[in-house]
This record gives structure tokens, sequence and C-alpha cells, in this order.
């Protein structure tokens, strides 16, 4: 074995080369990063917060800036229920200056905590009555889409079981233990989903639904990546049950990320089961870009953006006669006649049901 | 003034850097959201703090909390603690690969690491949380404990074996009281981590087992229920400090100096048929615990539904390019890098004048205090953030510095616990034969310490870059959009439709592994000398 050198020519070279070399990198990075931080009102900036589930394609945001001269920064800050919550928590010193992705289960939190200032968008007209939720024009809408349940088409071909067409159809016992949905309290479509047997059972036979599913065999996990990752068998993660609360748009979304490439979606959506979910978009206020913010939001609701939502959100757009890309209409779905529930409704019950749900289908 | 008064005004220097540290970033913030929680209008509701031991369901939270973190705890010890002896003392091919292997699952993502569990058919139950329990904590046994054992001097416990007394005895009135701070010191963090734990409990726990950590996360992110979420960050808090406060008396009373050696000196080739059961039957133990959900999560990354190979890789760099979701996966392995290079030098800055400042007293409320952070709420801390730091010079919301220091943060106690041991065992005598030579008390700690600890130090700063990169939690409170780090990215991932995005999650933790292997290694490596060498 190499015996260790004297210690005195040893020792000190190498812990003071590597300190320095340590010192250095942390002041790069401290003096990198910090620099970066936006200097002041000298250019003109917005910051957009959002969920992380937010995407546009980086050129039509470069086209925006291109045009007005406004740099548009993104901030993800969690699913819609945690941005809407931060809202509510910095009101008046906001982090951003436009808020994107408040939905209808969530509207009435915020505007009841005052987190948005009033604008109305002339691109507004454009959108169908049925989507503009807040008449007084805080929140502005920019896109929906239906929280429904997806089947995995070959695993009921394969048994030749017909696929449940309603609600109801998922208490048979042909169903049992095939179904997954999410935890409405830690989960948005958990939370549509609810939201959407309220909707059909009514206040006061809902719970006997769930009970009924539950002994039925329903599977309970916390967010939609457990649901479609962990147990659907048509998510291609090693799953095993063949229905679960998604969206209506998977089965587009199945074909387009496919590899290799697919024309025919391996999942399909029980429109009997949908939800209407609408999002929105509100200038936060307290924001020291007003005129930069207005603009954003109109930006949100012009030709470009709007054609641009469905392959990178895999939802509808709000402005009616937006043209669909090929793939959507082919393979996505929309409920004809999906639940829906007035945001004032749900802002006055939400947590009740949700603790309801929690001491009926988890206790 | 007198080099005993300066002594002490240096001591209380070096305690203080660590102390500003930790109130400023974990103490103010916290203090602002529970404090908005508590006493809205500036008085003290205290009918939050009463629902929590009133409401039967929410005692009931209480109660699984303590029990679940104290039985993982204790499975952890029991299947770590001779792992960390055979990776101490036996030497044999391929080890420190296994050192940095076992460090890996530390810093794995919780989603994935229940994903791989549930895959290899392991159902959402309480001993699923109590396997991905050790499974995380695995490394922090190893490392504490291990890291002492490793220069422990077996001279004594061979003095005594030689005078007649039994193995057991030896093993219980020698060993044992000398490894005993290591071992209440990695079983401390480990119950701290498995408190605190979140993604195991929700996503391996199933939604019917609920524990602070989740509950406080449910009330502030679903329900905005922030009195109700002070009220259980409170009774939180209050159970660590206790936790703390009680190991730190327990430790003072039994604190036992222990000889040091250099570890190469007392490590050895199994002998014995002995040694070699005990070898491979831990080899084993961390082949079927560790390697296996490691190695579904390889295996997943490499066969996305077009086949073997490295698709999934090259998925990372192509699925979304063009939109403002995408990361160059270079970029995003950069960024972490950067961020634990950065982090972890403040933590062994920090943490080495901790570590320096708690050898020189017998006091060890400083330990503690550095312990605390690990077993608070993220999303508490995160809110904390979020309303505290907005004003003035600490108006660090969107500033990239608030990453590595809240990781930092993490990797503290860590660095404390690493270092403090190595430089409390120094000899007296080394430095009072110095000073007697006429060393200044300057060239004392240059000569002697820092060289002596060095290697700890270096070892810490390792395991520090290892923790920062796999940090989740405060992360992704103060993560920079535009550049993220390698598990803000794999959420990112994870969160987006199509089964490709799925793989490339996948891929991306491959890459984590990989660069905390090095990171480890290269701690491992490092030998600043004869002296060095602990």
């Amino acid at each position: 074995m190499r015996r260790p050198r004297s210690r005195a020519a040893f020792v000190r070279v190498p812990v003071t080369t590597i300190c320095a070399t340590l010192v250095a990198t942390l002041v790069a990075t401290l003096g990198a990063t910090l620099g970066g931080v936006p200097a002041g009102a000298a250019e003109r900036r917005v910051t957009l917060v959002t969920h992380d589930s937010f995407a546009l394609s980086e050129s039509v945001l470069d086209r925006f800036t291109e045009r007005t001269g406004i740099e548009v920064q993104v901030l993800p800050l969690g699913d819609a229920g945690q941005i809407v919550n931060q809202a509510v928590l910095t009101r008046g010193n906001p982090v951003g200056d436009v808020l994107f992705g408040v939905d209808n289960a969530f509207l009435t939190r915020a505007l009841d905590a005052n987190v948005f200032e009033r604008y109305r968008s002339p691109a507004v007209d454009g959108v169908p009555e049925a989507l503009r939720l807040d008449p007084k024009h805080r929140v502005t809408p920019i896109d929906y889409g239906d929280v429904c349940i997806n089947y995995d088409k070959a695993w009921f071909a394969e048994r030749r079981i017909p696929v449940p067409e309603t609600l109801e159809d998922l208490t048979e016992r042909r169903y049992r233990d095939l179904l997954v949905v999410q935890d409405p309290s830690t989960s948005s479509p958990g939370l549509a989903f609810l939201l959407a047997t309220v909707a059909e059972f009514g206040p006061d036979r809902w719970q006997g639904y769930w009970k009924r599913l539950r002994a039925n065999g329903v599977t309970v996990v916390d967010g939609w990546e457990q649901a479609y990752y962990d147990e659907f068998s048509g998510g291609g993660a090693g799953g095993d049950k063949p229905l679960v609360v998604s969206y209506a748009t998977s089965p587009a979304a199945a074909v387009v990320y496919a590899d290799p490439p697919i024309t025919r979606s391996p999942i399909g959506t029980m429109t009997g089961s949908c939800f209407r979910q609408v999002e929105f978009a509100g200038i936060l206020a307290g924001t020291k870009h007003r005129a930069e913010a207005r603009r954003l939001v109109d930006f949100l609701l012009s030709p470009g953006v709007q054609a641009d939502l469905p392959l990178q959100m895999f939802v509808y757009p709000a402005v009616a006669d937006t043209p669909l890309p090929a793939v959507f209409t082919a393979n996505a779905d929309t409920a004809d006649d999906p639940y829906t529930m007035t945001p004032a409704r749900i802002g006055a019950r939400r947590d009740a049901w949700i603790r309801a749900w929690t001491g009926t289908v988890l206790r | 003034m007198t080099p005993t008064v300066r002594a002490r005004l240096g001591t209380v220097l070096a305690a203080a850097v660590p102390v500003v540290f930790v109130a400023v970033l974990f103490g103010y913030p916290v203090a602002a959201i529970v404090g908005r929680g508590l006493a809205p209008e500036g008085t003290l509701d205290p009918e939050p703090l009463r629902r929590v031991f009133t409401d039967p369901a929410l005692r009931g939270v209480v109660w699984f909390t303590v029990w679940q973190a104290a039985l993982s705890t204790l499975c952890t010890l029991v299947l770590a603690l001779p792992g960390a002896y055979v990776l101490a003392r036996l030497r044999f091919p391929g080890r420190s690969l296994v050192r940095a292997l076992v460090t890996v699952p530390f810093v794995l993502p919780t989603v994935l690491v229940a994903n791989a569990f549930l895959a290899v058919g392991v159902p959402r139950s309480l001993g699923a949380i109590l396997l991905a329990h050790v499974f995380f904590n695995y490394a922090v046994v190893v490392r504490v404990v291990g890291t002492r054992w490793r220069n422990l001097d077996p001279h004594e416990a061979e003095a005594a074996r030689m005078l007649g007394a039994s193995r057991w005895r030896v093993a219980r009135e020698v060993t044992a009281p000398a490894l005993r701070p290591a071992v209440v010191a990695a079983a401390t963090i480990t119950f701290l981590f498995c408190f605190t734990s979140f993604g195991v409990v929700l996503f391996l726990g199933g939604p019917t087992r609920t524990t602070l950590e989740t509950e406080i996360h449910r009330q502030t992110t679903r329900f905005l229920d922030l009195p109700l979420a002070a009220a259980l960050s409170v009774v939180q808090l209050a159970a660590v400090l206790a936790l703390l406060w009680l190991v730190g008396r327990s430790e003072r009373r039994a604190a036992v100096p222990a000889r040091l050696r250099a570890a190469r000196e007392i490590e050895h080739a199994p002998r014995t048929p002995g040694a070699w059961v005990l070898l491979t039957a831990n080899l084993l133990v961390m082949t079927a615990l560790l390697l296996v959900p490691m190695a579904v999560l390889v295996v997943r990354s490499l066969t996305p539904p077009s086949g073997f190979g490295l698709d999934a890789y090259r998925a990372l760099g192509d699925l979304r390019r063009g939109s403002t979701l995408f990361v160059p996966p270079l970029e995003a392995v950069g960024t972490s890098v950067r961020y634990a290079l950065a982090a972890a030098t403040i933590a062994v800055v920090v943490g080495g004048l901790a570590a320096w400042a708690g050898a020189r007293s017998r006091s060890r409320w400083l330990d503690g205090v550095l312990a605390v952070p690990l077993g608070v709420s993220a999303v508490t801390l995160g809110f904390g953030f979020l309303i505290a730091l907005d004003e003035g010079p600490l108006d660090l919301r969107g500033s990239a510095a608030l990453v590595p220091l809240a990781q930092a943060l993490v990797a503290l106690p860590f660095v404390v616990l690493l270092v403090g041991p190595v430089l409390r065992s120094i000899d007296p005598r080394l430095r009072e034969a110095a000073a007697m030579l006429g060393a200044s008390p300057g060239a004392i700690r240059r000569r002697i310490d820092l060289p002596i600890a060095a290697r700890a130090l270096f070892a810490a700063g390792a395991f520090a870059v290892a923790i920062s990169l796999g940090e989740f939690g405060a992360t992704t409170f103060v993560v920079r959009p535009d550049a993220p780090t390698l598990p803000v990215v794999i959420a990112r991932l994870l969160g987006q439709p199509g089964e490709a995005a799925f793989h490339a999650a996948m891929a991306a933790s491959g890459i984590l592994m990989v660069l905390v292997v090095v990171a480890v290694v290269v701690g491992d490596r490092a030998r600043v000398g004869r002296f060095g060498d602990f």
C-alpha cells in the first residue's frame, strides 16, 4: 500500500485549492443568478403566474414580444389550487402581474379575496356566453376542457364487456374493481369528478352513490400521475385498471406522444361522465405593469395563442371558431352535454363536499 | 484582550453565523406564516390549536405521524446498522461503489420510487411506507454511523477481548457506548425525515393514511385553512423541539470520549466465515431493498415503448422542444450541479463554523437548532418564504440565491453531524504541544484543526451536494421557472400527458442517479494526507 507523504507538503495545497475553487463557484453562481434579476422599469416586462401544466409555443410568445416590445416571464407555481392560494396570500404585493389557470372550481375563492382587478378585454366578445362566468370581468375565460372517465379500449374489447356509459353503470357488478379516481382534496380532476357526481345525483343522493362506488371497489389515489401511470392499464406504465378519471383530450395526447407513431388512440372517453372546467386569466391587483398586463390578457385570446392551446395544453380554445388541429378533431372528445355547476355554488359548498366525501369514501 | 477572552469571542462569532442563517431563512418565514394563521388580527386565537387535540380525526393524524416515524426509524436502524458496519470495516472489491449506490435512494424523487415499489408488487399499505422509509434513510445511517465506525479505534475492544470479555459484552460495554452519539444522531435525523415525510405517505400509504405533513399540505394548498395549518405546524414544531431537547439532554449525560484512528489501519478483508456470512447477508439486503427499486427505474428508462435503447434519454432533449415547458436536459443538469455546489459550499462553511464552535463547548444546543428545519413541513416553509421574504433587503422572491440557501438549510445538520465528532476527537495534547512550540492560535487552527477536519468536511460537502441535487420540497417553492433543477424537471414531465413524458422522467432520474454516484465517489476518494483520513 502506498504510504502517505509527509503531511506538511501534502496538506496545505489541496485544502487551499479546494476551498478557492468552491468559493469561486459559489460567487460565480450567486453573481450570475443575482445579476439576472430585473434591474428596474427600464425594459417592459410582464410576469405570468400559472400552474405547472402551462405551455405555449416559444415562437408564439416571441411574436408577442416582437410586436409589443414586452417580455413575458412565465412563473409556474404549483397546481390550480396552489396558485390561487398563493395569490390570496400575497394579495397587494403579488409575485406576478397576470395569473392564468384559475378554474371554475376555485374561482370564487380568488374573487372573494379580491386578488384580481377588473379588465374587460375587447377579445372576450368572441367567447361564447356559457364560458363567461364572471359578469364583473375580473377574470377572462381563456380555454375549457372536460374531466371525464377514460377507458382502455383493448381491455374491454378483449373481454367483450361493453364500455360503461353513465355514472350509474359504474356501480354495476361487471365493473367491479375497475375504476381509479383521485382524492378531491389533493387533485383537480378528482375534485371535478366529485362535482360531476354531485351535479348528477343532487345534494341528497351523491353520497349514497359514492357508497355504492366504494362497495364496487373504486380505487382512490392521490393525484393524476398516480392514477394514470401507476393504476391505469392504458397509461403504459404497468397499471391494471381499465377505467380512470382523466381528460376528454387524453386520447388525443396518447396519439400525439405515441412512439412508435399510431393513428388510432388506444383509449377512449366515457362522454357521459364529464365535468366542464373553464380556465381563466386575471390581472393581479397591485401589479406595477397594468398596461402590459392588459396587453397580455388580450394576447391570450388572440388567434395565435388560441390555435396553439390544443396541442400545448390539450384544452379547447375559448374563442369560438378557432381552427382545431386534425389529430384533435379525430381523437379528442368533448361531451355534448357535460355536467356544469355555477362557481358560486361550487364556492359555497366545495370544502364541505370534500370533507363529506372523505368521510364517506376514505374512513 | 486576553487569549482566553479572544478564543471565547471567536467561538461565539463562529456560532453566530449558523444561528443567524437559520433564524433568517427558517425562523422568520415560519414565524410569519404561523403568525398569519394563528393571529390574523394580531391577537392569538387558540381555537385551531384546541381543534387539533379535540377533533378525533386530527388526534389520530398526530398519533399516526408519531408512531409510523418511530417504527420506520426502528426498521431503518435494524436493517442499516449491520450494513454500516460492513461498509465501514470490511474491505472488499467494489466497496466504494456500493457505498455510493446506497446513497442514491436518499436523493430520488418519491413519486418515481413509489411507482417502482408498486411495479415490483408492493401494495399501497403501511408496510410500503415502512419499506420506503428504510429505502430513503438507509444512507443516513450508513453515512453518519459508518463515518464514526470507520475511525473508531478497535484497540480498546481488542484489549477487552484479550482480558476475557465475551463478544457480546464487548459490543455492549465498549463498542456501543463509543458509537452511541452517531447512532442517536442518525436515528434522530431518520425520525425527523419520516416524521415530515410527504411523498411516501401520500403515494404509498394511499389516501386513507394521513400524517401531519400531508394534512398541513392539504389544509394549506386545498382548503386555504391557514389557522388549522398553522396549528398543525405548531404541533409539529413542538414535537420536534421536544424530541431534540430530550436527545440533547440524554446525550450530554452520556457523552463518552472515543479514540479515533485512520480508517485504513482498522478496516480489513473478511477473515472468518462469520465475516463472510455477514458481508453476504448485508449485500443481499442492500440488493433487495435498495438496488431492485433503483434497477426498476433504470430499466424503465431504457425500455420506452419504442424498444430497448436510449430513446427516453433522447426524448428528454426533444420532447416539447419549442414549448415554454422545454428545458434542454444538459441545461437542467448544469443548473442542478451549480446550485448543488453553491449549496454545499454554503453548508460546509456555515456547518463547519457550527461544528467548530460546538467542539469547543460542552453544550450541544447548536446541533439541535440546526436540525429543527428537517422537522418542519416544506409547504409551511415555502409559503413562509412567499409572505416573509418580500420586502426590503430580504426581498428574495424570484432571486436564484434563495435556491442554494434553501438547499443548504437542509444539508446543514448533516455537515455538523459528520464534522463535529471529528473535531471533538482531536487530542487536546496535539494543540498544547503546538502551542508550546510557539504556534499561534491561528496557526493551530490552520495546521491542526483544518487538516484533520478536511476529509470530514470534504465528505460532508459531497453528501451536501447529493442532498441538494435531490432536494425537492423547499426547492419547488423558490426555483426560478426558467432554470429548473432535475427533480423539478422530473415533476414537470410527470404532469404532462403521454407515455413518452413518463419514460423521459425515468431517464431524468437515471441522470440524477449518475450525478449522485459521482459526487459520493469523489467525496469518498478525496484524501488530504494521513491525518485527513478521518
